[in-house]
């Protein structure tokens, strides 16, 4: 098989490129326009400008007030001023240590979950998921107690991609009164994010999953919502979010954000078709290969999969070689000596845990690159198969 | 993606004496499934000599390269030579390994070890 000429980034979930609108947006706040936004110099005024329009923008999109939006350095810091801003401020009016979360959820809300439990004396409920990754409303009821402080539940998984019943979760946590917490990372620039439909109070996003740059990300907060600032400092960001603004990154999010909202309907119907395409052509030539997630339930752009008998490192290092990026939940590549949690909370046995692909499409990606990774994923996966010793054919 | 070498990468993409070896004089086997690596290795012996060496690897990138690098390597030698070569001289051997995986997938020495003391084991059942 010829390797092509050009990579093939299957890769999206990761990361994107950025637009060359959105870069074009940005230059001139390097550059020219490079007022701090606190400055009250005209450079300063210019910089304040370009933000309000961004925050405006964004606004928009979720269907909120601008003051509502915090800008922040990525979509994990966003996480994280949601989970601690509001379990803190929660536990200084004595409303309580109980938080509610799901078993799937990224690190950035896992592990500070982890963190508050550990040293800070929170307690946290983990929901289970079915076998798609899905959680259940009735479950996150059933959770809920007189000192429960905080919901989150991610909008849509980053491995598996299911996407969760966020506004029915949302509609419980209204009625008891408790502040409910959406990670939308992986949800951002294709699904819906009006946080009112929604019925959240917070909402994580990252400019970088959506064709904008890294290092910058936004947290809507629903006024009244409340939220102890985790970084102190100057008044930025109406005291919540300390820190002279990513002007450029902030005019990069919002230009990003716009662009993937206005031609959302046309290109996640282009790559839901690739995607399906995508997945029925490695189940039809791969056997003992299962979906991951939900089989109707998920991103457009998302095609995990789970190969029996063989490992995903090895099958991420050769689609590499054949010039394919892709990704896997498998221990060896996550740097740790654990198969993904999400694998394991879908009931994956462990011993079969460690095999897992995630495929994730973007707007570059052709036919012709889903029909490549067809064309050579079955030849890698049964060359595998055939050195393992747990594979009998 | 971690640092492979590229003698890593050609074990991977063109991995040497992979298979069984049916009546091997020796079979060892090391790892475990749920732990992400898995590795067997059958031997021939004659005259003292490993004759011949196939593999059989689930694994990570560093696992099957080290099993498929270690069978080259020991090929030919004496039970006694082939005893003297570690899993860190494999690891040499292909240029290095990431730190993370000298500990858990760099098997292929240690499991080659199993298989000529099953050999060893068994001849002197025989005796």
């Amino acid at each position: 098989m010829e390797k092509p000429a050009k990579v093939i980034y299957l890769d999206h979930a990761s990361t994107t490129a950025v637009d060359p609108r959105v870069v074009e947006a940005m230059l001139p706040y390097w550059t020219e326009h490079y007022g701090n936004a606190s400055s009250i110099h005209s450079l300063g005024r210019e910089a304040a400008k370009a933000i309000d329009e961004a925050r405006k923008t964004v606004a928009s999109i979720l269907n909120c007030e601008p003051q509502e939006i915090i800008f922040t350095g990525c979509g994990s810091e966003s996480d994280n001023l949601a989970l601690r801003g509001v379990a803190f401020a929660q536990r200084h009016r004595s409303q309580g240590n109980h938080i509610i979360t799901s078993s799937i959820e990224h690190h950035a809300i896992g592990h500070t979950c982890e963190q508050l439990e550990k040293y800070f004396g929170f307690g946290v409920t983990y929901l289970p998921v079915d076998r798609y990754a899905m959680v259940d409303p009735e479950d996150v009821r059933r959770a809920i107690r007189d000192d429960t402080v905080l919901i989150s539940v991610m909008a849509a998984n980053n491995e598996v991609g299911t996407i969760q019943p966020i506004a029915e979760i949302g509609k419980i946590a209204r009625e008891r009164g408790i502040p409910f917490h959406t990670d939308a990372v992986q949800a951002g620039g294709t699904l819906p994010l009006d946080v009112n439909d929604l019925h959240v109070d917070l909402l994580s996003l990252s400019a970088h999953k959506f064709y904008g740059p890294k290092g910058v990300g936004v947290l809507y907060v629903r006024k009244g919502t409340p939220l102890l600032p985790i970084q102190t400092g100057g008044a930025h960001e109406r005291q919540r979010r300390a820190g002279t603004e990513n002007v450029a990154g902030i005019v990069g999010l919002s230009t990003a954000l716009k662009l993937a909202y206005d031609h959302a309907a046309e290109n996640n119907a282009r790559i839901t078709a690739l995607r399906q395409r995508l997945i029925q052509g490695v189940l039809e030539r791969i056997p003992d290969a299962q979906l991951t997630g939900h089989p109707t339930q998920r991103l457009p752009n998302n095609a995990s999969f789970l190969f029996k008998y063989i490992e995903g490192e090895s099958i991420l290092l050769h689609l590499d070689l054949l010039g394919i990026c892709a990704s896997s939940g498998s221990a060896c590549t996550s740097g740790s000596e654990e198969p993904s949690h999400v694998i394991l909370a879908i009931g994956i046995p462990r011993q079969d845990a460690h095999g897992s692909l995630r495929l994730t499409l973007g707007n570059e990606n052709t036919e012709e690159d889903v029909d490549y990774v067809l064309q050579v994923l079955p030849g890698i996966v049964e060359k595998l198969r055939m050195m393992s010793p747990l594979y009998h054919k | 993606m971690l640092p492979y070498s590229e003698v890593v990468l050609d074990h991977l993409q063109h991995p040497r004496n992979v298979g069984i070896i049916e009546d091997a004089d020796g079979v060892g086997k090391m790892g475990s499934p749920v732990c992400g690596d898995l590795m067997e290795i059958y031997i021939e012996v004659q005259d003292s000599r490993i004759a011949d060496v196939k593999f059989r690897t689930f694994g990570c990138g560093a696992a099957i390269a080290s099993s498929s690098m270690l069978s080259e390597m020991v090929k030919g030698k004496t039970l006694e030579e082939a005893l003297s070569i570690t899993d860190e001289q494999v690891a040499q051997a292909l240029g290095g390994l990431p730190e993370q995986k000298l500990h858990c997938s760099n098997l292929a020495a240690s499991t080659l070890h199993k298989a000529i003391e099953d050999y060893q084991q068994r001849q002197r059942e025989r005796t």
